[in-house]
């Protein structure tokens, strides 16, 4: 198929934003996490104000602001792979903000008080103690959003962006394969997804709390 | 001069007072065991004791060290006070090794191998040598606590707190960690065990705290406290549990 050179280089990209972000989205989400269990009511509410913002309104319209709203202004101005990983990332990060509060949480008090004990300060404790076996909880619900995360950057397209989704567009339109292009974007979405997933396997087979 | 002060200390979580009003001192090489009801606030007094809780109001002195005073490095503070709880805390994605030398190697700067040669002799003092690489998944209840023991030992501690240890094991476990404790104890620690382990505390203690209701209602030697009690409170307790 002479299609498929073109998807690949729409893959390239869908997978350059994808890890970006999904990176940023990770370190992001780790920051609100702490946030939220901070003795510091205003960053609580800081974080949980903007958890609340982006999991209150929809991926397009967040696109959309970032993009063509933030961009309006006279101060700001990026270009449309810039806003399409910023869009993801956020995005990522408040969902994994949440799953990652819940894991910490999830960690048994006595853990902590233990490390405390021993003379570890709190960083330590957390360090050492607590998010290795949070992220050993987390990663399942860690591997869901990722994949969640991937497939909204199909979304970007709208936006212009040249992922694995414009460019079946673009072919689908220039070889009136319709059908034959976008059966194969899928199947190579779900390859990509299905590997996501073994790797998670590995990762939590790997981890596995002895 | 005692190692252990505590002056006025009390205790509350929200409006439930714990730790009404309690003094006590230990000194050094002393082996104390704090015994009561179950909500008399003896497992808060110890917890106190290296500021697990936060402190309401009143004085803990530990080794010089007023932990009461917000601006102490309680951490420095801790590195001389092990502890030991009832539920072991284990951390269960380390091996026994790295549970013993994580603290060694993260708070005191030693080197890995120090810290291993040392935790190895550790081992060896509580009867665990062959389980230096097993997780704690893998060991019994008395053998978690035997490692937890070591754990708190390595980074030499100056005193050592016991939080029921041997509440949460089978019972034919209860030996072997009592055992070690009793070694500890013979070496010279200085020791504050709550335990409901009476005959630990006759035999190894230099004074038994009776606690009930937040207050330290007896302290004596162990003979004294168990043979002739003096408060009725006391002689109640001891008649349900003897």
């Amino acid at each position: 198929m002479n299609a498929l050179p073109y998807l690949l280089e729409g893959l390239k990209t869908t997978l350059y934003i994808f890890v970006i972000a999904i990176i940023a989205g990770f370190i992001l989400g780790l920051i609100l996490a702490l946030m939220r269990l901070s003795p510091f009511k205003i960053l609580n509410w800081i974080a949980k104000a903007f958890i609340d913002a982006v999991r209150g309104t929809p991926f397009i319209v967040q696109l959309f602001f970032i993009y063509f709203g933030l961009n309006s202004l006279s101060w700001v101005s990026f270009d449309n792979f810039t806003a399409g990983i910023i869009t993801v990332a956020i995005n990522a990060g408040a969902y994994f903000a949440e799953i990652i509060r819940a894991g910490i949480e999830s960690i048994d008090k006595g853990q902590a008080e233990a490390a405390r004990s021993l003379g570890l300060s709190s960083k330590q404790t957390m360090r050492y103690i607590v998010l290795p076996q949070a992220f050993r909880r987390m990663l399942p619900t860690i591997t869901n959003q990722s994949i969640i995360s991937l497939k909204d950057t199909s979304l970007l397209s709208i936006i212009g962006i040249a992922d694995l989704t414009q460019q079946g567009e673009i072919q689908a339109s220039a070889t009136f394969e319709a059908f034959k292009i976008w059966l194969t974007v899928g199947i190579i979405y779900f390859i990509i997804i299905y590997l996501l997933s073994l790797l998670a396997n590995f990762l939590e087979r790997r981890f596995e709390l002895r | 001069m005692s190692i252990i002060q505590v002056k006025n200390l009390k205790k509350k979580f929200g409006d439930l007072e714990v730790l009404k009003d309690i003094n006590a001192e230990v000194q050094e090489k002393e082996v104390v065991c704090v015994i009561g009801p179950s909500g008399s606030g003896k497992s808060t007094f110890l917890r106190c004791l290296n500021r697990l809780e936060d402190i309401t109001a009143g004085q803990v002195v530990i080794n010089g060290h007023n932990i009461t005073d917000r601006k102490i490095n309680i951490n420095k503070v801790r590195e001389e006070v092990g502890m030991v709880f009832q539920q072991f805390n284990l951390f269960p994605h380390k091996t026994v090794m790295e549970n013993i030398t994580l603290s060694p190697i993260k708070v005191h700067g030693e080197s890995k191998s120090d810290a291993e040669k040392r935790a190895k002799e550790l081992l060896d003092k509580v009867g665990l040598s062959d389980k230096a690489q097993a997780y704690p998944g893998q060991l019994s209840g008395g053998q978690k606590q035997r490692v937890a023991i070591a754990r708190a030992l390595a980074m030499n501690p100056k005193i050592m707190l016991f939080d029921e240890p041997t509440s949460a094991l089978d019972p034919e476990m209860v030996g072997d960690v009592l055992e070690v404790m009793k070694q500890l104890a013979i070496e010279g620690m200085t020791m504050v065990v709550v335990t409901h382990e009476m005959g630990f505390a006759r035999e190894m203690g230099d004074r038994v705290i009776f606690m009930d209701g937040g207050y330290i209602v007896e302290e004596d030697k162990p003979n004294e406290l168990f043979g002739n009690p003096k408060h009725e409170r006391t002689k109640a307790f001891l008649s349900k549990i003897l």
